[in-house]
């Protein structure tokens, strides 16, 4: 991908770009933690670099916040280069991962450090730090200590600590990653609507993917120090561009076998084992060749009796193996009858069907234009 | 003693034996070498022989105190050195304890560390000779500073109160540098880093994050420093010399040259209640309590 | 500044050049120390007249002992051996003792005698010293009153000493055994137990070699600590000196390079003792001298 197609992509709508990254590369001790990465984050936008633990994802926050000097590269923040300016000069603030609040201090106190740091009067340090802690919510809060405050009031503070100084773009470094199950869940939403009410450009690193679909308005999903693809959630969803995309984005099946042939975009796939399906392809493969072809779980039709299937799509059997019941997730994990390969299909929402049994025979059937296949990484 | 067990620990045993065995250790430690001995120095220094084996209540062992100059000043005057020594110690352990666990990274600050500790694997003996072979006037930096040309004749270095200040310092540094290390070594750098992210100058950061997070290590640094000068008796009898006039010394010369232990009671008494007195100051400063404090330094 | 944050070329020196300064302050008088054993002077002190051997192996009928044939140093050598063996045994035991009863054990006074066992720390070497001799004297009187019973051990003397450095020491010990107790998994005595095994041999097989690393460090640092001890002793020594005491004396009168000879020594005897620990457990509490008192 060049440089300048995915700042194109990103920045399609037009609208003036508050972050940009060009060609930035970091290496630690022989290792490429960043590797000439370019992108472009368009203003008032909520965006996420999502990636595997090690991905680099990390050092390229830090780099942009200014805590790691890069090696190559330049990182333009609203349109002024950011070379030799130091962190506590850049227009950006950040939210870290432990929030870094000052336990030395009570909530007022954090909110108005920033502003005291610029000489702001003391009253009007407290007048803005209240109305900060009042639109998130906080009113009332501000003579409390640190640790009086819950894992979420403790993230709103770190916000409003931080957007209290107006800056061009707010870096998250996780925020959520140390908050139990229901907490996360609770504060993603928070997270998504602060972001809305504020307009500040938001640039969220994550390695969980349902964050970074359910906040994102761009997601840029990093891999090795690069971008395997930046695009709306929907787009890493439906359109993957490679594997590793859709592999890591959301669940799915995958298929490893060899391309036997194809007919105008759709490709059959036969796996060692001789199962046969069929799946569009993405990119040219030649004939013959390995690939892998994803199908997601939700794209697949369930039913008891093969001749309610729609007649168009190939048909497969499966023996349920177990059934993993999620409610409005629920899904059921089945072994293709000839290959023995496993492969997941999800539940109708009806709760028709919710009385399988583990070792019952099913049919199964896929649309092949919702089902993708890419050339095997070599290996 | 009644007794609950934590755990369901032996049963076969009787834990009420087991407690009673861990017990006795204890107490005997406690009550015959620190209790019972510290009474019986209490009863001391508050009565008067009157003749040979007759004594009497009386306040006279601290009324000479008083009454004699030499006695305060010298008590007065340890208490300020201790004082400036523990704050110049402080002054110097500081940026090295920084310098461990915020700038040298990995390898090079447990080195750092390493080698801070060293010194103090020896004897502070041998390290007041050290000194006293580098200080006096026939000594290693006299003789430096002639060779220089700084001064025409080597200086004595030795017997003066900086000379003492020095010692005290050195002495003083590991109990200083340790829980200075410790208690940095547990600030987030996060929080430096968010502190300076939101306009922080150093010198704001110093202020308003780290020393408030140092302050129990900074605390727990100062009163065993203060103390460990405080009841000092080598490195101010070498380094100072007979100008010395250490409190400590006034104990020794009471008990063991003129066998007045009454008044050498008396004194060692005021010397345990100004070092309590700076050391319950110093908590109640920090609002610390004592364990806490002893156990992290 | 920390490493993530920029730092001025300014500072970067004047960190190097404090660094430097720091080090050059800790080592110098260790290492004059160490030099001026080797000087062939009667006096440490500059210049330098040429290296010899003199105070290490020198005869006495050639005018200069040397320290291997310093009767006097060696014999308070050897005393300062057999106090801090000594003391060692009995902190470590004591302190062991004190970890179980305060980590395992609830009874009344609990409170009471933890803050009991910290005093110690807080008194004055010089005070410890002079309370159990003005106790033991006290003691010594009313049994030859009384009893008609001259007790040795309660006169100033090694037995003083032994119990004087003890006194403090103890405390050492138990904090230290204390803190890797305090970090025992209970799971695995209570797994042990489930497969079978006794109290005692739980004991012995699970805990006790947990403890070990602190159980030794804690040995060490008693030896060290006795080893080096002077404020306590100097109130209770009788008249066999401990080499620091010894030192003491011979310094008082004008030092001679023997001095440097035995600090030579003691020097590399600590470093041995403090490479054998760090081999032995890197990052273990053993690899610090704890909190010392006087």
């Amino acid at each position: 991908m060049s440089v300048m197609d995915s700042e194109r992509q990103v920045t399609a709508a037009g609208a003036a770009a508050d972050l940009r990254v060009r060609r930035l590369t970091k290496n630690f001790a022989g290792h490429v933690a960043v590797n000439d990465l370019s992108f472009a984050v368009e203003r008032g936008s909520f965006f996420s670099i999502l990636g595997p633990s090690g991905c680099g994802k990390t050092t390229l926050l830090r780099m942009i916040a200014g805590f790691i000097e890069p090696d190559g590269g330049d990182i333009l923040i609203g349109a002024r280069s950011m070379r030799e300016v130091a962190p506590n000069r850049r227009p950006v603030n950040m939210i870290f991962q432990q929030l870094a609040l000052f336990p030395m201090m009570s909530v007022g106190e954090n909110v108005e450090f920033g502003l005291a740091r610029r000489n702001v009067p003391k009253a009007e340090r407290v007048r803005r730090s209240h109305e900060m802690l009042e639109r998130v919510g906080l009113a009332g809060a501000a003579s409390k200590r640190v640790d009086e405050l819950s894992g979420g009031q403790r993230q709103r503070v770190a916000i409003a600590r931080s957007l209290v100084l107006e800056p061009t773009l707010l870096l998250l470094d996780e925020p959520l990653g140390a908050l139990d199950l229901k907490l996360r869940e609770h504060m993603k939403i928070e997270l998504k609507q602060l972001q809305a009410a504020f307009g500040t450009t938001f640039v969220y690193i994550t390695h969980d993917q349902s964050e970074a679909l359910v906040l994102s308005s761009h997601v840029g999903v990093m891999n090795r120090g690069r971008f395997e693809q930046v695009g709306t959630p929907q787009e890493l969803y439906y359109s993957p561009a490679t594997a590793f995309v859709a592999s890591f984005v959301g669940a799915n099946n995958r298929v490893a076998g060899r391309l036997t042939q194809r007919s105008g975009a759709v490709a059959t796939i036969e796996t060692s084992e001789g199962w046969r399906v069929h799946a569009r392809t993405s990119g040219a493969i030649a004939t013959g060749s390995s690939v892998e072809a994803f199908i997601r779980p939700e794209a697949a039709h369930l039913e008891r009796d093969a001749s309610s299937l729609p007649e168009e799509h190939a048909k497969h059997v499966g023996v349920v193996e177990s059934l993993l019941f999620d409610g409005a997730n629920s899904a059921v994990l089945l072994r293709e009858q000839s290959s023995r390969l496993p492969f997941r299909v999800a539940l109708p929402q009806t709760g028709r069907l919710a009385d399988l049994k583990v070792g019952e025979r099913v049919h199964f059937s896929f649309d092949p234009s919702r089902a993708i296949c890419f050339a095997a990484a070599d290996g | 003693m009644a007794n609950t067990l934590a755990l369901p620990l032996p049963r076969a045993w009787t834990p009420r034996l087991i407690l009673t065995l861990l017990l006795a250790p204890a107490l005997l430690w406690l009550v015959a070498l620190i209790v019972l001995p510290h009474m019986q120095l209490a009863l001391l220094s508050f009565r008067e022989r009157v003749a040979p084996h007759e004594y009497e209540p009386s306040l006279g062992q601290y009324q000479t105190f008083f009454a004699e100059p030499l006695y305060w000043q010298v008590f007065v005057r340890t208490a300020v050195l201790s004082v400036t020594a523990t704050a110049l110690t402080l002054l110097v352990a500081f940026p090295i304890a920084w310098v461990i666990t915020k700038v040298a990274r990995g390898r090079a600050s447990s080195l750092l560390f390493a080698i801070c500790l060293i010194p103090f694997w020896v004897s502070e003996t041998v390290r007041a000779l050290g000194w006293l072979i580098l200080l006096r006037e026939s000594g290693v930096l006299p003789a430096l500073l002639v060779k220089l040309g700084l001064t025409a004749m080597p200086p004595e270095l030795l017997y003066h109160d900086a000379t003492i200040l020095t010692g005290l310092v050195y002495t003083s540094l590991l109990f200083m540098v340790v829980p200075l290390v410790s208690s940095l070594e547990s600030l987030d750098n996060s929080l430096v880093e968010a502190a300076y992210d939101l306009g922080a100058s150093g010198l704001a950061i110093l202020r308003h994050i780290v020393i408030p997070h140092a302050a129990p290590g900074i605390t727990a640094g100062c009163i065993v420093v203060f103390m460990l000068c405080l009841g000092n008796y080598l490195t101010p009898n070498l380094l100072g010399g007979k100008n010395s006039q250490w409190f400590t010394e006034l104990i020794y010369t009471q008990f063991i040259v003129r066998f007045n232990w009454e008044q050498g009671a008396a004194f060692g008494f005021l010397l345990l209640g100004l070092s309590t007195a700076i050391v319950a100051l110093g908590l109640r400063m920090s609002g610390q309590r004592f364990v806490d404090v002893m156990r992290r330094s | 500044m920390i490493a993530s944050l920029p730092r001025p070329a300014w500072l970067r020196a004047a960190t190097a050049l404090y660094v430097a300064a720091f080090l050059v302050f800790l080592f110098a008088p260790l290492l004059i120390v160490a030099v001026f054993a080797f000087n062939n002077a009667s006096y440490p002190a500059p210049p330098w007249r040429g290296f010899t051997l003199d105070w290490f192996l020198g005869s006495p009928t050639s005018g200069r002992a040397g320290l291997f044939h310093d009767t006097q140093l060696l014999g308070s050598l050897w005393t300062s051996l057999i106090v801090a063996i000594w003391v060692t045994l009995l902190s470590v035991t004591v302190g062991t003792a004190n970890s179980f009863l305060m980590e395992r054990y609830r009874f009344r006074g609990k409170q009471l005698l933890s803050i009991l066992m910290l005093i110690p720390l807080v008194i004055p070497g010089v005070i410890l010293g002079i309370s159990i001799l003005s106790l033991s004297s006290r003691v010594a009187e009313l049994l030859d009153d009384l009893l008609g019973l001259d007790l040795d051990f309660l006169r100033p003397g090694l037995p003083l000493v032994v119990v004087g450095q003890f006194s403090y020491i103890a405390t050492i010990a138990t904090l230290m055994i204390s803190a890797r107790l305090k970090r025992f998994d209970l799971t695995l005595e209570e797994a042990a137990l489930n497969l079978g095994a006794s109290h005692a041999a739980v004991l012995r097989t699970i805990t006790l070699p947990y403890l070990r690393p602190a159980l030794i460090g804690s040995a060490a640092i008693s030896f060290l600590m006795s080893f080096e001890n002077f404020n306590t002793t100097l109130m209770l020594v009788g008249s066999d000196a401990p080499l620091t005491v010894m030192m003491y004396g011979r310094m008082r009168e004008g030092a001679s390079p023997v001095l440097n000879a035995v600090s030579l020594f003691l020097m590399l005897a600590s470093a041995l003792l403090a490479l054998s620990l760090m081999r032995g457990g890197p990052r273990t509490s053993a690899g610090r001298p704890g909190p010392a008192s006087t």
